[in-house]
């Protein structure tokens, strides 16, 4: 039986078309992906994101948890700032990716839907001898993403605070639309964007309240679909296609939330050995050149022999042809290098171009 | 609810037959476009190719999926709608009509009375659980 977000009824109202993901109903799309990616890059499009887990880290030893437990550094943290970083098991195989909050008394970790009782049982085992609390928020809070070019204008009606003043990766905590909240400038889609975090119950006061902020601006709710081609255009890593326990962060092109230098923490010998080494593939942007769209699993080939495999494949609505991510064998991982991707309907020449696919994206 | 319209036969595999004479009009139906979504590109059969019942004599890519499109009945292909190559979102929005994706002559006339007629495929999906 799958499990409903606080935001249910009013997608639902909203027309989603819903199906079962990690455990939830969510919509995986409403007017169609292409319109809904477009109001992102162009207007504002509303994210429910209330399935992702959210976790609550408190305690003496909270921060020397955390740096042990996770690759990027914490101890950088300002008050409010948030960090994206991975947390790999020993042998350098990523758990989940992650965004980790500071707040006034406590750390808040925000993991993929699909990991969340994997991250939360993981966590509590590496925590065993630690001085800290690990408190499961997932049900308590809704999480709304507001995203796109006109998101500062529309949210801003809604609150006294300055939103001009939070810089990327900050957040601030205050009164929006009547309700007292933890608000971030972060996102999953390239473009200027807010994460809304606050108690459950409000859940559809604050829709309510966004979309009519955002009316005048053509606000629209938008579904995994399109989230999923914004990101994708923008080469942001997914848990179970692009990223996963047998790969590490290193070859996933996320050595820059490695920091290798900040003492010990779980998988350094691992990940210092593989950047030393080089590591034998990498994960890549694929471009197709003339038509075809590669899917997840298709075979990446270079002079008829077999280098590597698509990991997350689409059709980007932006440069108006398909797009792909995929682990490819040194030697071929090079910009401008010409590889064929064997799809469905053929093979597909395609060229291994620099990220983000999409340049023009707004955020800040 | 899907649009099923009464005149048309139906496959199993969510195409759509319109008979005129020994010829056949091919498209998919409302439910399949539906489900795709998006539709980004059609790749219809070559014009001359002989087809069988059931062949699959196409490809339909959507944004997140990609589809076979299967021959409903046997036949030549005598006419492919070219205006797809350009806009094939021409199947999400008029999947009966513009949207047609190919014409074929009919190789047996009688194969059209296996087809679903349009409380059949409505029971077939139903049955689906759509």
């Amino acid at each position: 039986m799958d499990m409903k977000t606080p935001f249910y009824d009013k997608i639902v109202e909203a027309g989603g078309r819903m199906v079962s993901f990690a455990g939830y109903q969510m919509s995986v799309q409403f007017e169609g992906i292409i319109p809904e990616h477009t109001k992102v890059r162009e207007a504002v499009g509303v994210f429910d994101v209330s399935h992702m887990g959210r976790v609550e880290v408190k305690g003496p030893q909270a921060l020397e948890f955390l740096e042990h437990l996770v690759t990027n550094e914490m101890s950088s943290l300002d008050m409010y700032q948030a960090l994206y970083t991975v947390m790999c098991y020993p042998d350098g195989g990523i758990v989940d990716d992650l965004l980790i909050y500071r707040l006034p008394d406590h750390y808040l970790v925000v993991v993929n839907a699909s990991n969340n009782s994997k991250d939360q049982a993981w966590m509590r085992e590496q925590a065993k001898s630690k001085d800290t609390e690990i408190i499961d928020r997932t049900a308590e809070m809704a999480q709304l993403a507001v995203q796109g070019p006109k998101v500062e204008g529309v949210l801003s009606k809604l609150t006294s605070a300055d939103l001009s003043g939070i810089g990327f990766y900050k957040g601030l905590e205050m009164e929006l639309a009547g309700v007292k909240m933890f608000v971030s400038r972060t996102g999953y889609t390239g473009e200027d964007g807010f994460e809304l975090y606050f108690p459950a119950e409000h859940a559809g006061m604050v829709w309510d309240s966004v979309f009519e902020a955002g009316s005048g601006e053509g606000i629209a709710p938008i579904g995994l679909g399109a989230r999923d081609t914004l990101r994708l255009e923008m080469k942001y890593a997914l848990y179970g296609n692009d990223i996963d326990k047998t790969t590490n962060p290193i070859e996933a092109g996320l050595s820059w939330v490695v920091k290798l230098d900040k003492g010990d923490f779980i998988a350094r010998d691992v990940l210092l050995k593989v950047t030393e080494e080089k590591p034998s593939r990498r994960l890549v942007c694929l471009e197709v050149k003339g038509q075809g769209i590669p899917r997840p699993h298709d075979i990446i080939v270079a002079d008829g022999e077999e280098v590597g495999a698509v990991t997350s494949g689409t059709f980007s609505p932006s440069l108006k042809k398909g797009i792909a991510l995929g682990y490819v064998r040194s030697g071929y991982t090079k910009s401008d290098t010409e590889l064929v991707v064997r799809t469905r309907r053929g093979e597909v020449t395609v060229v291994v171009v620099k990220p983000p696919f999409y340049k023009n994206a707004s955020h800040k | 609810m899907a649009n099923v319209p009464e005149n048309l036969r139906y496959s199993k595999t969510h195409e759509w037959v319109r008979i005129e004479g020994t010829k056949a009009t091919i498209g998919i139906t409302d439910f399949a476009q539906g489900e795709l979504s998006d539709i980004v590109m059609v790749e219809p059969p070559e014009i001359g190719r002989e087809l069988n019942a059931g062949d699959a004599m196409g490809v339909i890519e959507a944004v997140k999926a990609v589809s076979d499109l299967y021959s409903p009945v046997s036949g030549k292909v005598i006419e492919v709608n070219i205006k797809l190559a350009s806009n094939p979102e021409t199947c999400n929005k008029d999947a009966y009509g513009e949207g047609w994706i190919v014409k074929l002559e009919m190789a047996d006339p009688a194969e059209a009375g296996k087809l679903l007629d349009a409380a059949g495929y409505k029971e077939h999906l139903a049955a689906e659980g759509h």
